[in-house]
């Protein structure tokens, strides 16, 4: 019987496989597990992986210490807003944060180094999209997440939120500078 | 049970409740004129994303772009899937439909849902997309209308199994239910558990956004949001396998491979749903990479495998039953000599094809937790899910309804040249529509986003000139696919409210040789194999699903290699 008719045989479920199925599920199985295996094999051996590190904080306590960052490293003002750009030590905490609309403060980083970068968000939710070097992650505000970072590539990146967050969601923008050490 | 009751179809052989065909017909005319409404948004959204267009301005795109995202999402989808509930329960069970007057409340819910959220959007004050994150307001009505249309379909799927449960008190069928029906079921469950999801996360937000609840928790928003909202997809592509299988039967008289392996592949489904709204937060802070590992697999790829299996058994059904017609020359003659000019075939072919190599292996890449840091976001997952909620899921249901047009409405399909080229056109405007978003998406342009040019941003970003070429390829292939949608709306009204009616088996146009009055086919000694090769009953089919692996072992090998490409993290 067809499949919109009730199974010919009353005990279908002894009907045997036919070998095609049988062959074509044991493929796909193998295709299934090593899947699921490259996600732990590339924890252990890729270099790219989000940390497991977040904490729940609030948009006063956050916006305190991306301040005393601010206040501490900034080195020059760009754009008519007078944006700050700030360049913390190798190896230190940054902050980022994103609101209404736009990534703050803007940041320079020496290439090849670490940085544990910090990022949340003020208001309602944004996307951190880096680009051209494409990486992205949910930013949620009331959640820290935290990432260490390695630039090896210097240039310019522009942040770019990629969470719709309202009407000004397309001009919502931020930058990290990669510079060659020492410079 | 009185007689007056049931109708029969004397060509195809199917047995209509009258009171569920009003329903089922109701349904289904309800939606497709939302269709026919969020199709009106795709064109306006498409032309907007199209960078030589750019037509609406930003307000507007963001309003038009929720509309177009709940109306074709959720209210189109799910009222024609429980016009489907109806179709698959009572009439291939040839049963009285469950409360009448229940399936019609469930009606006159979703409508009014539907409209009062359609008016809250129109309002100005509710352009928070379909996911509505809080915590970004939207005017209340957008909340509630969501909720009334769920109560709704809820009902719907109440009557469903209500039906299944008299049709088996009052043995209107023999044995188990039909393969067809089962995978409704599988729907019809997975869908009660959708739309509870729906109620924990949406009733509370509607009592935050009217002021009595203080703050609701992004992160768990997320979580519990896309147990709606991914399971939801689990109906889709539950309800539009069925399709399939009910397609390869109508057309081919084909016979499922084996009841067993189709069954437990449904019942994949209904065993690992409630993990899939894991791969909507891989990027997500606050949860550990071992939860969304595990998840994001559903649990090891066992629901990827289902679909896996179900790729294979749907086009091998059609093989063996093509086969045993005589066409056994070489591995492709069954397809070669397929009705192609049949848009009920063309239609569900184009949509495996296109659901399997675009949408299934774009969702698996992505899906991956980490290849997902180079994919979040961007336009690379509309790109994805419309290969799978439109391309599979609505591309099905359009093919399915140049069955229902003679048999369920009992009209002739008006205008039979241009239904012929509808599948070409929608499916295959689609196909290049979604692969240039993709090729966008990998070049880190985002979705839901007004202006790729940053013309008014303090800082600018300039994209390579190739993503303006794939967004470009966007827009024209987007609009190809609205004049196949439109064909679509076209013949489907015109037949339905001016067609003639049916009178004789010629006067089914195309649909002549399809009805299911061509026999199943039937098993010969020594089973299938035999008209097959190496011996295997269908080893087309299975060359294609070699095929389809090769693609996407290397797709996915050159993902982890673009990963790994990007700056080192931890
Ligand atoms: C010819 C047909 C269609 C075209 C040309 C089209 C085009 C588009 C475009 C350009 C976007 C915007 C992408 C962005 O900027 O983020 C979009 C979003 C979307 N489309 Fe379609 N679409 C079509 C049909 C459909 C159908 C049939 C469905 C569902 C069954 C659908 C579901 C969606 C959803 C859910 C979104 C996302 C909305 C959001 O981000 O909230 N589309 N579509
Ligand atoms: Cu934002
Ligand atoms: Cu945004």
């Amino acid at each position: 019987m067809s499949a919109i008719q009730p199974p010919a045989e009353t005990i279908w479920w002894k009907q045997p496989l036919d070998r095609v199925e049988g062959t074509w599920i044991g493929i796909a199985l193998v295709w299934s597990l090593f899947m699921f295996f490259m996600m732990p094999i590339w924890h252990i051996y890729g270099k790219q992986n989000l940390s497991n590190e977040a904490y729940r904080t609030t948009p006063q306590a956050y916006m305190a210490k991306t301040q005393a960052m601010v206040n501490q490293y900034t080195i020059r003002t760009e754009t008519a807003a007078n944006l700050p750009v700030v360049r913390p030590p190798p190896g230190s905490d940054v902050y980022l944060l994103g609101r209404l609309w736009q990534w703050w403060p803007l940041l320079e980083l020496e290439k090849g180094q670490s940085y544990r970068l910090h990022i949340s968000s003020m208001d309602w939710q944004h996307g951190f999209s880096l680009q051209p070097v494409n990486i992205n992650t949910q930013i949620l505000p009331g959640y820290e997440m935290v990432m260490t970072i390695t630039p090896d590539t210097a240039g310019d990146q522009t942040i770019i939120c990629n969470e719709f967050c309202g009407l000004g969601h397309h001009n919502m923008t931020g930058k990290i500078y990669v510079v060659e050490g020492g410079q | 049970m009185s007689n007056e009751l049931f109708r029969a179809c004397p060509e195809s052989g199917l047995q209509f409740h009258k009171p569920a065909e009003l329903l089922m017909r109701s349904n289904a005319v309800l939606a497709v004129v939302i269709l026919l409404f969020g199709g009106v948004m795709a064109l306006l959204v498409t032309l907007t994303r199209w960078p030589a267009v750019h037509l609406l301005p930003a307000d507007r795109f963001y309003q038009m772009l929720t509309l177009h995202g709940v109306n074709m999402l959720i209210f189109w989808i799910i009222t024609f899937e429980i016009a489907l509930l109806y179709f698959c329960s009572s009439t291939l069970l040839r049963c009285r439909l469950a409360t009448p007057k229940i399936a019609w409340l469930g009606f006159a819910l979703m409508l009014t849902g539907i409209i009062v959220n359609n008016a809250a959007v129109l309002n100005g004050d509710a352009s928070v997309m379909m996911t509505s994150y809080v915590p970004m307001p939207a005017n209340p009505n957008f909340y509630l209308g969501l909720i009334l249309f769920a109560v709704g379909a809820l009902l719907g799927c109440f009557v469903f199994l209500g039906t299944l449960v008299i049709a088996k008190e009052e043995k209107t069928y023999e044995g188990s239910i039909p393969l067809v029906t089962f995978g409704a079921l599988t729907a019809c469950i997975i869908a009660v558990f959708t739309i509870a999801s729906g109620a924990v996360i949406l009733i509370p937000t509607y009592l935050w956004s009217i002021g009595y609840i203080n703050n609701i928790d992004a992160a768990m928003y997320r979580l519990v949001w896309w147990a709606l909202g991914h399971s939801s997809q689990q109906i889709n592509v539950a309800a539009h396998v069925s399709v399939w299988y009910a397609i390869a039967a109508i057309v081919f008289g084909a016979r499922p491979l084996s009841e067993k392996v189709s069954r437990t592949a449904f019942f994949l489904y209904i065993a690992f749903l409630q993990l899939a709204s894991a791969h909507h937060l891989l990027v997500d802070p606050g949860l550990s990479s071992e939860w969304k590992i595990f998840n994001t697999s559903y649990a090891m790829y066992l629901a990827v495998l289902a679909s896996m299996v179900h790729g294979l058994t749907v086009p091998g059904s059609i093989e063996v039953a093509q086969r045993a017609k005589g066409y056994t020359n070489g591995l492709f003659q069954w397809l070669r000599k397929a009705p192609w000019g049949n848009p009920v075939f063309s239609g569900m072919f184009l949509s495996l094809i296109g659901f399997g190599f675009i949408g299934g292996i774009s969702g698996v890449v992505m899906g991956t937790e980490q290849i997902n840091i180079i994919i979040h976001n961007t336009i690379y997952v509309p790109g994805h899910f419309h290969a799978t909620v439109v391309i599979g899921t609505t591309l099905a249901f359009m093919s399915l309804t140049y069955f229902l047009i003679p048999t369920l409405f009992r009209k002739q399909v008006m205008l039979p040249g241009l239904a012929r080229i509808q599948p070409y056109l929608f499916g295959g405007g689609m196909m290049v529509f979604t692969m240039a978003m993709m090729g966008a998406g990998t070049l880190g342009v985002q979705r839901r986003h007004f202006d790729m040019a940053f013309t008014d941003a303090v800082i600018g970003f300039d994209y390579p000139a190739s993503a303006y070429t794939f967004m470009g390829i966007v827009g024209i292939s987007g609009v190809a696919a609205v004049i196949g949608g439109a064909i679509y709306i076209l013949v489907t009204v015109l037949s339905v409210f001016l067609g003639k009616p049916v009178g004789s088996e010629s006067s089914y146009g195309f649909t002549t040789s399809t009805l299911m009055r061509a026999e199943p086919v039937a098993v010969p000694d020594g089973g299938h194999a035999a008209a097959g090769k190496w011996g295997f009953a269908a080893p087309g089919t299975f060359l294609l699903a070699i095929f389809f692996l090769a693609i996407f072992v290397l797709y996915y090998a050159v993902n982890w290699k673009y990963l790994a490409s990007v700056w080192p993290m931890s």
